[in-house]
């Protein structure tokens, strides 16, 4: 999976092309790699057990995990500051991870219990965690994308040093209010980066059966001159490397910015999924061939950072802490009746 | 070290499946991720992964076997050559899970004994009566059809005709509510060269809830349309296809997607004959799950029913049985004016007695009286009647006699067959899964005071959803939605009696 830069409007007065991609993005330090590991096994260990917690009746309704796309939030989030703003759709369990909420909490948000981070009211699909700018966790497709403009829009009129991370899928990719987005983005140059996750299937519907121009999702801009990476999205680094570049395009004024993760999800869409749109073999060779975990495991121990052994016990930290998750979410208490009748308003003040 | 696989719940409304297939036999090896078996349950045939690394240890259940329980074992996982005393290991591990899954059948309880005096009933012969009995008012009641009144100037009025006599003899075949909507969507289209459907993954997919199931492959992807995500988009679409003569069904993956699309359906299909004084017509049909599932939270929960039947130039529909789904849904598809068509996710699954007969189409707008009472009137609809009719059970064990009437229709709303049985009970409650706030029970009251106030011996109640985002917790899911519990008490309050 090749990165390619934009070719919008070339030859046109403003250019809208993305800055020409190297192959190889440029390599992690050790810090970084370790980071990048950590972060993706936690992703990934924490979305296996709630996929167990749900076949075993602790969770219910959608459940949508984000196995195999770890790089794409993990790179993100290590190129993003503290301050800059992330939103997505209703797969967002690793961005209130990585925004710094607690696995505890988030796993008694999918069981439905008090200290979930939405107090067990909005589950799987309705997480934020607003100290730390993740807002949320939205489940119509597509709607984050104004919202997440939105954010951008009071970044400026506040004159903060702020960007907002927008993150959608290819199917959402389809929305008009994409569209609309895009258009008050680029007039009024706002600091908002929208991150395309083409994991090539919205439901059971591959990227090419409902989308016009499939293989250039980055180019969706170019008539508003907004410019547009294709990006590796299995190499946390490649997503690292071109999201800072994003950062500095939309940080300096010039505007919106858009990159097409190219990444792929090995479970289902939520937990039921007749899993008949593609093969098996697909699968397994994208796991076997490009799993974002196992690769930077392999350049750990290439570069003799790290050995099997270190590897392990970085895992066997996760595990814990995913199952202390479990444990926790599987026997705190549940919403009081009180809280079925808090919350819609505000609350009024004495 | 040796671990249980069980039966696992892989939808939000499983509660048992069939093991299709293995796919990794005893002995062979599996690591995170392996597909080790194919489950079958009312929706779709769905893979079951492992978390597990090792080797399949024990298959528990052969292949084919139906009706296994969330939570049952299914196999053992353990490590290559480990030894292990299963009888203990389930012991051992039985206890917690049995626990969980006793919560998410208690959850799923309310979907699963919908057996209304409909439903279930004794034999054929009592089916003539119940799944299609007409509402017995007096004609002049309906004759107001199309004649300005008014007293009821604000709302249409529905059909003199009811629902069609059945002929002599008409065997009844029980089938779901979902395989009533996709007959009544073949019937029509073979019928009429202009029908299609369109929407998400309604072909390849067979139907995100499997509604379309077939229907690809007997019409062909001309008839039957994938769309892409965008349902403002693809709404609009279908207006100006029906603008230019064609019948589109405009499937919703759920209604809560097609607020996406409110404005084309309302500013366009809506007001559009009135607009153009009658000019163009919009014969579309816009149907999809509406209302509550189960435990899909805030943005995936919401019943609509109030929303369209506020709106002059629709029609409203929302049937709770199969015969009624499928005979309205015929009718809608053949109706020249833009339908509404509310369907709901949990009744999908449900069986009821549906009349074997040539081209069963009933009108839009009459209501059906579900179970016969003196006492007291429920008026319901939809996924309301699973309560009501369960109210009218519970009611009748105490000497009560409760007439339970489905509205099917809420634009028309047909107020001479709620009249009717208010002139002979005196009392009336309104049962529905909406938010109570302008809601039918809201508008019926409304109507009530105007037009039968004198016939009322008590307030009328009203039981709905509390009026709050529907929340995900199972706990307060439950206290959201309307109960068996508060029709019953809300009848003895308007019969004072406790
Ligand atoms: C407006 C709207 N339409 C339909 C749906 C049902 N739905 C939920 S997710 C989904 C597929 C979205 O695919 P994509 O945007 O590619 O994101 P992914 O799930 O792959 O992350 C659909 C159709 C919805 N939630 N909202």
């Amino acid at each position: 999976m090749a990165s390619k830069p934009s070719t919008a409007s070339k030859g046109g007065k403003r250019k809208a092309a993305g800055k020409a991609k190297a192959n190889h993005p440029p390599a992690f330090t050790q810090e970084e790699e370790q980071r990048a590991l950590r972060d993706m096994l936690l992703i990934r260990r924490f979305e296996e057990k709630a996929g167990q917690l749900y076949g075993m009746g602790h969770i219910g309704g959608f459940l949508h995990l984000y196995i195999g796309q770890e790089a794409v939030a993990t790179g993100i989030f290590m190129a993003r500051r503290p301050q800059d703003d992330v939103i997505t759709s209703y797969r967002c369990h690793a961005q209130e991870l990585l925004a710094g909420a607690e696995p505890k909490a988030v796993m008694a948000e999918l069981t439905g219990r008090l200290p979930g981070v939405s107090k067990g009211k909005g589950g799987s699909m309705h997480m934020f965690h607003v100290a730390g700018h993740f807002w949320g966790g939205h489940g119509i497709v597509g709607a984050q994308v104004p919202i997440g403009t939105g954010l951008a829009f009071a970044a400026q009129y506040n004159g903060e040093d702020r960007a907002c991370f927008t993150f959608f899928g290819e199917g959402a990719a389809n929305q008009g209010q994409v569209y609309e987005s895009f258009n008050m983005a680029a007039l009024w140059k706002l600091p908002v980066i929208y991150v395309i996750e083409n994991n090539r299937y919205a439901m059971g519907t591959e990227i090419s059966r409902a989308t016009a121009k499939a293989e250039e999702l980055f180019m969706r801009g170019a008539a508003f001159g907004i410019p547009g990476e294709q990006v590796d999205g299995m190499d946390v680094r490649a997503v690292k490397d071109a999201a800072e570049r994003a950062l500095q395009h939309a940080l300096s004024g010039k505007g919106p910015y858009i990159l097409e993760m190219q990444t792929y999800r090995y479970r289902g869409h939520s937990m039921s999924d007749p899993a008949k749109y593609r093969s098996r073999e697909e699968v397994q060779k994208m796991r076997q061939e490009h799993d974002p975990i196992e690769q930077v495991k392999r350049r750990l121990l290439e570069a003799g950072w790290a050995t099997e052994e270190d590897i392990k016990a970085v895992d066997q930290e996760v595990r814990k802490v995913v199952a202390e998750a479990a444990d926790f979410a599987t026997g705190a208490e549940q919403p009081p009746e009180e809280e079925l009748w808090r919350d819609v308003y505000a609350p009024v003040q004495a | 070290m040796a671990v249980v696989v069980r039966m696992p719940a892989l939808s939000p409304t499983m509660t048992e499946g069939t093991l299709a297939k293995w796919l990794v036999k005893e002995g062979e090896a599996v690591s995170p991720g392996t597909v080790i078996a194919e489950v079958e349950t009312d929706k779709a045939i769905m893979e079951l992964e492992t978390d597990e690394e090792g080797v399949l240890a024990k298959v528990l259940v052969p292949e084919g076997t139906a009706g296994i329980k969330v939570g049952e074992p299914i196999a053992v996982i353990a490590e290559e050559g480990e030894d292990f005393d299963l009888d203990a290991l389930l012991a051992e591990s039985g206890g917690a899970v049995a626990a969980a899954t006793g919560g998410s059948e208690e959850a799923a309880a309310p979907a699963e004994d919908t057996t209304g005096a409909d439903a279930t009933p004794a034999s054929p012969a009592v089916h003539v009566g119940t799944a299609a009995a007409p509402v017995e008012t007096n004609a002049e009641a309906y004759a107001l059809n199309g004649a300005p009144d008014p007293a009821r100037n604000l709302s249409i009025t529905p059909p003199a005709e009811g629902d069609p006599a059945l002929p002599e003899g008409t065997e009844f075949v029980e089938q779901t509510v979902r395989e009533a909507l996709r007959d009544a969507m073949a019937e029509e289209m073979r019928r009429d060269e202009r029908v299609f459907l369109m929407g998400e993954e309604v072909a390849e997919y067979q139907g995100a809830y499997k509604v379309s199931q077939g229907l690809l492959e007997e019409f062909g992807p001309k008839r039957v349309v994938d769309t892409p995500i965008t349902e403002y988009g693809f709404a609009g679409l279908g207006i100006g296809a029906a603008f230019a003569g064609l019948r589109p069904i405009v499937e919703f993956m759920t209604f809560n997607f097609a607020m996406q699309a409110i404005d084309a359906i309302i500013n366009s299909a809506a007001k559009q004959r009135y607009m153009s004084g009658g000019e163009v017509s919009v014969p579309i049909v816009f149907r999809g799950p509406n209302g509550a599932a189960a435990r899909v939270a805030g943005q995936h929960s919401q019943d609509y029913a109030a929303w369209y039947a506020h709106v002059p130039g629709l029609k409203v529909v929302m049937p709770y049985s199969a015969a009624d789904a499928k005979g309205l849904l015929k009718a809608a598809i053949r109706d020249p004016d833009p339908v509404i068509f509310l369907e709901n996710e949990i009744l999908y699954g449900h069986s009821f007695p549906v009349p074997q007969v040539e081209d069963y189409v009933l009108p839009i707008g009459r209501a059906r009286i579900a179970r016969a009472g003196d006492d007291i009137t429920i008026v319901s609809y939809g996924m309301g009647m699973h309560y009501a009719l369960q109210a009218a059970d519970a009611l009748a064990g105490e000497g009560i006699s409760a007439e339970v009437i489905d509205l099917r229709s809420l634009r028309p709303l047909d107020m001479p067959a709620v009249i009717a049985s208010l002139q002979k009970t005196n009392r009336l409650i309104t049962v529905e899964e909406a938010w109570p706030v302008c809601s039918i029970g809201a508008e019926i009251c409304r109507r009530v005071m105007a037009e039968a106030f004198d016939w009322l011996d008590a307030p009328v109640l009203t039981v709905n959803a509390k009026d709050v985002v529907l929340p995900y917790a199972t706990n307060l899911e439950k206290m959201a939605l309307p109960t068996v519990e508060e029709v019953v008490s809300a009848a003895k309050a308007v019969l004072y009696r406790d």
